[in-house]
């Protein structure tokens, strides 16, 4: 029995699962709904255990149907890796029931699909824009709405809170002292906003303001053709630029339904781990620099350069690198270059123990980290946590182990989980995730395997140069198919793969053109920072930036 | 050094031994341009090549701007470093505002010089759109050689006085607006 069969069996005769649809596309189950039965189902989902993530709500919008949108969850079983897209339609002014009493991490995301599209989530407290500017008018990702009309901003929103129960979020209280950090500030990492009132030191309320770097990758990616989407993705999560071109592919091959061949998975294999690397670097580097200790900063940043020019040996670029294509890799790795990845591991490893000595072991950094602010593990899924976090908080919860990709299953490594859930944990997971993605790397690049780099299906990969100048065979299969463009069948896909920072999910609808109908993405920190002004209620004001530090928020992916 | 009676050959032989004469400008961009304090307004992957220049490898602090100051009334340029939307333009104005003369703004990068390859809803197309730009360095992001260039550019500025008329008739958008 399948696991649809299985579900349908678990819905029948609680539900009118009469009115219900499942199908199997593409490798997801998806199930269609009333949208009067959302809310419901995702409560009995969550009460029966049967899923216990909800990842991603988003809308779609199809302008010449009656009923105009699509709002779309994302549930996920951290027990057997399972999926299930639930969808429901909804003309244009109706609303559904909001989600946020069932799974806190739905708050951000109704937000979002509310300024995007206008759909409306009735009974959420706090409905109101979170990307785009105050100012701003209309809801961007329609398909009736313009890509490059822009709309001008001349003011910032005053301090301002979240409605809670009897407490008006724009209404600050006298007897304390609110405050303003950002987004021009060295602790909010250059776009974050968080405003706070304090009673002496101690945070009685805060807030954060996202989308100061909203450059509307959504609507980009429905703009342009699949090729030209990866350089986008590289600009996500800049500090591990390579994980998303990763995880932005393997949703298009797999949509399109190909296996890339095994030199280029290992490739991907050494480019991901590669940016896990560089990005815990970043983390760690800049998270002891927001508490003072400048010389990790320093020391680090020599071994991220060293790992930038890998990657400059291997394409020429440094940081965004945009190194693979759908179908595998742009280009085949340099003669050598395999063994200057393995002379680095043997370098980085010492380093990473140093690293570990300077900051674990001292004693300001213990003292500031140790204990502070902690999340519950079972407070870290409702809120969404995936990632380092989320193992800080004690959950076994790695998708290279639970549903592994590009034989990620072959390969020897661990993965760390903490105790406490708290900031010095989240610092002990990322240096030991950099030991155990050393450790992968050293076991690809030694058997890496031979073969070609990308597949040579001309309806998907470009000729090479040579057989685009050398014979009118390769010039007619460039030229078709760079007029014709690469083109998916339509359908859809959600596929995840472990970024440095968490679930990195592409939920991606092709309707047989050459450009995506539809990509969301489902960024791992956007659902961790809605925590934050929960997470350090009751801390000090210092407490805060080092929570914000350890929360690795890269506004790329954050506001995309 | 051997005794001189003032007035003498010898003593004229000595002033030229450790004195030199320049005029009070030349000496004050001389100074200028070699202690820029920058304020790196880092908003996206622009920011983290900035973290790079500053870094060890290849490191500000040879042309004298490693004093990095998030305030803007301590420091002289400001290095946009990164996309400006919408959202964060009056931000940006208001930064470029609260900074003291003489002040110099590099735009880093294709997001900032003129929005890049985000030509959307949400992203200003040039952070010359609102504040003046001295220096734009090419790229996405740039190459840190490419931002120390642009530094260089800017020194060279500063050393021939170079006249900067977009500065001189900025005036802060938002006001005419209201």
């Amino acid at each position: 029995m399948t696991k649809l069969d299985n579900l349908k069996q678990d819905l029948a005769g609680r539900f009118q699962v009469e009115n219900y649809r499942f199908s199997h596309q593409f490798g997801d189950d998806v199930l269609e709904v009333p949208k009067e039965d959302v809310v419901l189902l995702l409560k009995h989902f969550k009460d029966s255990g049967r899923f216990d993530f909800l990842m991603d709500i988003c809308g779609v919008d199809y302008p010449d149907r009656e009923k105009r949108f699509d709002v779309v969850y994302h549930l996920f079983s951290s027990k057997d890796g399972s999926r299930l897209r639930l969808k429901a339609m909804m003309a244009d002014g109706e609303s559904v029931e909001t989600a946020t009493r069932v799974w806190k991490t739905a708050d951000w995301f109704e937000r979002e699909a509310y300024d995007m599209f206008g759909l409306k989530f009735a009974g959420h407290p706090n409905l109101r824009k979170i990307l785009t500017h105050h100012q701003f008018v209309g809801h961007p990702l329609r398909k009736d709405y313009e890509a490059d009309a822009q709309q001008h901003c001349d003011s910032v929103l005053p301090v301002h809170f979240d409605n809670v129960d009897g407490q008006r979020g724009d209404v600050l209280n006298e007897n304390f002292m609110p405050i303003n950090i950002g987004p021009s500030h060295p602790a909010m990492h250059g776009t974050l906003r968080m405003m706070a009132e304090l009673d002496g030191e101690t945070i009685v309320r805060a807030n954060v303001e996202i989308g100061y770097l909203h450059r509307c990758f959504e609507k980009m990616a429905e703009t342009h053709p699949y090729n030209q989407v990866i350089p986008y993705t590289d600009r996500l999560n800049y500090c591990s630029a390579p994980a998303n071109n990763v995880g932005y592919c393997k949703a298009v091959e797999r949509l399109l339904g190909v296996e890339i061949p095994p030199k280029a998975q290992a490739m991907r294999v050494i480019l991901c781990e590669l940016s896990r690397v560089i990005d815990h670097i970043i983390a760690v580097g800049t998270g002891g620099l927001d508490l003072g200790a400048l010389t990790g900063f320093f020391h680090l940043f020599t071994y991220r350069e060293k790992v930038y020019n890998l990657f400059e040996k291997l394409c020429g670029a440094r940081l965004t690198v945009s190194m693979t294509r759908v179908g595998g890799m742009a280009q085949d790795a340099p003669e050598g270059w395999f063994d200057d990845v393995l002379a680095f591991c043997k370098e980085m490893r010492v380093q990473v123990d140093e690293i570990s000595k300077l900051l674990l072991d001292n004693k300001i950094f213990v003292k500031r980290t140790m204990g502070v602010a902690p999340v519950t593990a079972q407070d870290a899924v409702a809120w969404g946590y995936t990632g380092p976090l989320l193992r800080a908080c004690g959950v076994n919860l790695d998708l290279r182990k639970t549903t592994p990709y590009y034989g990620y299953d072959a390969l020897d490594f661990d993965v760390p989980v903490g105790t406490n859930g708290d900031i010095y944990d989240r610092y002990l997971v990322r240096i030991e995730e950099m030991r155990q993605s050393i450790k992968i790397i050293e076991q690809v690049c030694k058997n890496v395997p031979g073969g070609d780099y990308t597949i040579r299906d001309k309806g998907i990969v470009l000729p090479e140069k040579k057989d685009v100048y050398g014979n009118i065979e390769g010039l007619m299969n460039h030229f078709m198919l760079v007029i014709k463009g690469l083109r998916p069948p339509a359908g859809e896909v959600y596929d995840a793969t472990e970024a440095p920072n968490g679930e990195l999910g592409f939920y991606l609808i092709s309707d047989g053109s050459a450009n995506p109908y539809r990509l969301k993405v489902r960024p791992p920190c956007f659902a961790i920072y809605q925590s934050f002004p929960t997470v350090v209620q009751g801390w000090q004001l210092a407490d805060a930036i080092a929570t914000i530090a350890s929360m690795n928020l890269i506004a790329g992916e954050l506001d995309r | 050094m051997s005794t001189a009676t003032p007035g003498t050959q010898a003593a004229d032989d000595l002033s030229r031994n450790f004195a030199f004469t320049t005029r009070l400008d030349a000496i004050v961009a001389w100074g200028r341009r070699n202690s820029l304090w920058p304020l790196p307004y880092g908003t996206a992957c622009c920011g983290i090549e900035l973290m790079s220049v500053m870094g060890p490898k290849y490191d500000l602090a040879r042309f004298g701007a490693e004093v990095v100051r998030f305030s803007p009334r301590q420091s002289d340029l400001l290095v946009v470093a990164g996309t400006i939307t919408e959202k964060m333009a009056p931000v940006l104005v208001r930064i470029y505002e609260q900074m003291l003369e003489p002040r110099f703004v590099i735009s880093m990068g294709a997001c900032a010089s003129s929005g890049g390859f985000y030509r959307a809803y949400h992203v200003l197309q040039g952070c010359d759109m609102v504040i003046p730009v001295d220096v734009y360095v090419p790229g996405c992001p740039p190459t840190p050689e490419a931002v120390l260039d642009g530094i260089m550019v800017l020194q060279k500025m500063i050393k021939d006085h170079a006249p900067r008329p977009w500065r001189d008739n900025w005036k802060n958008p938002y006001d005419q607006a209201r």
